[in-house]
């Protein structure tokens, strides 16, 4: 049997076509959050709440000692920052991960995936748009953060970038993995009870790993294992100008792992095709 | 297998224009084609062929397995079983080329309606690597010929249920593919804006050579001189042009061949009584 082909005038994409398709999706994602204020305000909202009421009722509570990379005796408001921060990219990454099985059953998944340019770059740029959202997010809660005297060295916010980006990455892979076996938009309160939940509680986001090793061995070894743990750790000490090595080692390793994930379950000759059709189609 | 490769990047481009294809090349030509949801069968054995510059009207009632196959064609799913070639490439080789040919309108609206018009046609031109100059340009000229040029600043949320499916058409279009896949496009429309589409899309046939594979389930949008593929229970009951199968079930029109072939297929003791 012979067959023969037919194409365009043209073949293969050419590296200004692959940045005008990464523009598009982030400008879109840009659109569509301007569009969704009460998702920006949620946003904020959710770690100011944490800020404002919970880690003030806490400030009496909890001393925290001097550990690295504070220098100085610090109030609880200052210590959980951090993790409220990465917070605000945890919820992020498993909201565009929410959008991605909303997208699927609209179908605005499916005009991404028809696109010609390869699918792993398609999803690459979906988490950056989700990333960039992120930031966003977190520089607003920065902003206002600072008004209730929490202020880093000038310089940590810049040099909380790159970690928030490295997290940012990791965080929306993570959703873009869960997505993937989720068929229906009611299943993100299970993705709150079963990954938010136990990511951000069983982590160092609220209390140092010192303090968890006081009360509970094993809880501590849970959160030492927590890649949640390591990504506050990142952003923790990226915002006081230096660097944790293991956790920007773990960040980068479970970004490295969990887009290969993702991008094998979107493949469609593997994940999607062991699923039924979408939205009761035939 | 041999394959032979026509194009030839960056010399001379191929003139493939429809009616002059090398080698009668189908626009897109399903062989084989078998798939299954667990053990549920949707597709048995599929094959057919739309010829570029024709329209192919897939009829089947719903559940004949007519989505399943275009998410097979656009690779939604991976191939179970069988080969779908656009133009000659193997959608399951590196697909660019495959989707580059391809325009695709789902059953399922998949604008985003919070987005302008514009937008949403720009979205759709970045997603298929094209600048924004030209994007702007060819959203333009989409947009006059579809008569939504004055709505180009609205919101997507605002068009009437037509209105928003000629822009998805115009949208599937915008980068120029040779072949055009409609999923059940008229469903939820009223009667003109059902034929304004229709006619819209028999027009692009026509005028600009595409390749149309219309998957319906109501027999008034088929023609005499369409190509017709019945689809029954995931397997493919006749194929050819609507004449020929209409005379060989010695029927009188279209809903007639249709019942008797798919009531022979349900029960084939009847045929024979």
């Amino acid at each position: 049997m012979s067959s023969t082909t037919v194409s365009g005038n043209q073949s293969g994409f050419s590296f200004a076509q692959y940045i005008t398709c990464l523009n598009g999706i982030v400008w879109r994602e840009a659109l569509r959050f301007v569009h969704q204020r009460e998702r920006f305000v949620s946003a904020l909202v959710r770690p100011l709440v944490w800020l404002f009421i919970f880690a003030a009722g806490f400030r009496q509570v909890l001393g925290i000692s001097i550990i690295p990379p504070y220098e100085t005796y610090i109030l609880y408001d200052v210590y959980i920052a951090p993790g409220l921060m990465a917070m605000i990219q945890l919820f992020n990454g498993m909201q565009s991960s929410l959008s991605m099985v909303y997208d699927r059953e609209m179908g605005n998944m499916r005009t991404l995936l028809v696109s010609p340019l390869p699918r792993w770059y398609l999803l690459f740029c979906k988490l950056v748009a989700g990333t960039a959202v992120s930031l966003l997010q977190v520089y607003a809660f920065l902003l206002i953060a600072w008004f209730w005297d929490i202020a880093p060295p000038p310089i940590g916010y810049l040099t909380v970038l790159p970690a928030l980006v490295l997290s940012g990455l990791m965080l929306g892979a993570l959703g873009m993995l869960i997505s993937s076996g989720i068929k229906q938009l009611e299943n993100f309160a299970g993705v709150m009870n079963f990954v938010i939940f136990p990511m951000f509680f069983a982590s160092s986001a609220l209390y140092p790993l010192w303090r968890v090793q006081e009360g509970s061995p094993l809880l501590y070894y849970v959160c030492l294992f927590n890649p949640f743990t390591h990504v506050v750790e990142l952003i923790r000490f990226s915002l006081y100008g230096q660097t944790n090595w293991i956790s920007l080692a773990v960040v980068f390793c479970c970004t490295a792992a969990f887009m290969i994930g993702a991008i094998y379950a979107y493949d469609p000759s593997r994940g999607l095709a062991r699923r039924g059709p979408a939205g009761g189609e035939t | 297998m041999t394959a032979i490769s026509v194009h030839n990047a960056g010399r001379e481009p191929p003139d493939v224009s429809p009616r002059e294809n090398p080698a009668g090349i189908p626009a897109l030509s399903i062989e084989g084609v078998s798939h299954a949801y667990g053990a549920r069968r949707a597709l048995a054995d599929v094959s057919f062929a739309v010829a570029p510059a024709s329209f192919t009207a897939l009829l089947g009632l719903n559940g004949a397995g007519k989505s399943t196959l275009f998410a097979l064609i656009t690779r939604l799913f991976g191939i179970q079983a069988g080969r779908i070639g656009i133009f000659g490439h193997d959608i399951s080789r590196p697909p660019g080329e495959a989707l580059r040919l391809l325009g695709v309108v789902f059953q399922s609206r998949t604008l985003d309606l919070d987005l302008s018009v514009t937008q949403n046609l720009l979205y759709h031109a970045a997603l298929h690597g094209i600048a924004k100059r030209d994007a702007r340009l060819r959203s333009d000229e989409v947009l006059k010929r579809i008569e939504l040029a004055d709505r180009a600043a609205s919101k997507v949320r605002d068009l009437s249920g037509g209105q928003m499916r000629r822009l998805e058409i115009a949208r599937a279009l915008l980068h120029r593919p040779r072949l055009l896949l409609l999923d059940e496009a008229t469903v939820g429309l009223d009667v003109k804006a059902r034929a304004d589409i229709l006619g819209h899309v028999r027009q692009l046939v026509v005028e600009q050579g595409i390749g149309v594979l219309w998957a319906t389930h109501l027999f008034d949008e088929i023609k005499s001189g369409d190509d017709l593929v019945v689809l029954h229970q995931g397997r493919v009951l006749a194929n050819g042009p609507v004449d020929n199968i209409i005379a060989d079930a010695s029927a009188r029109d279209i809903n007639s061949a249709f019942m008797r072939l798919t009531g022979a297929a349900i029960d084939p003791g009847s045929a024979n009584s």
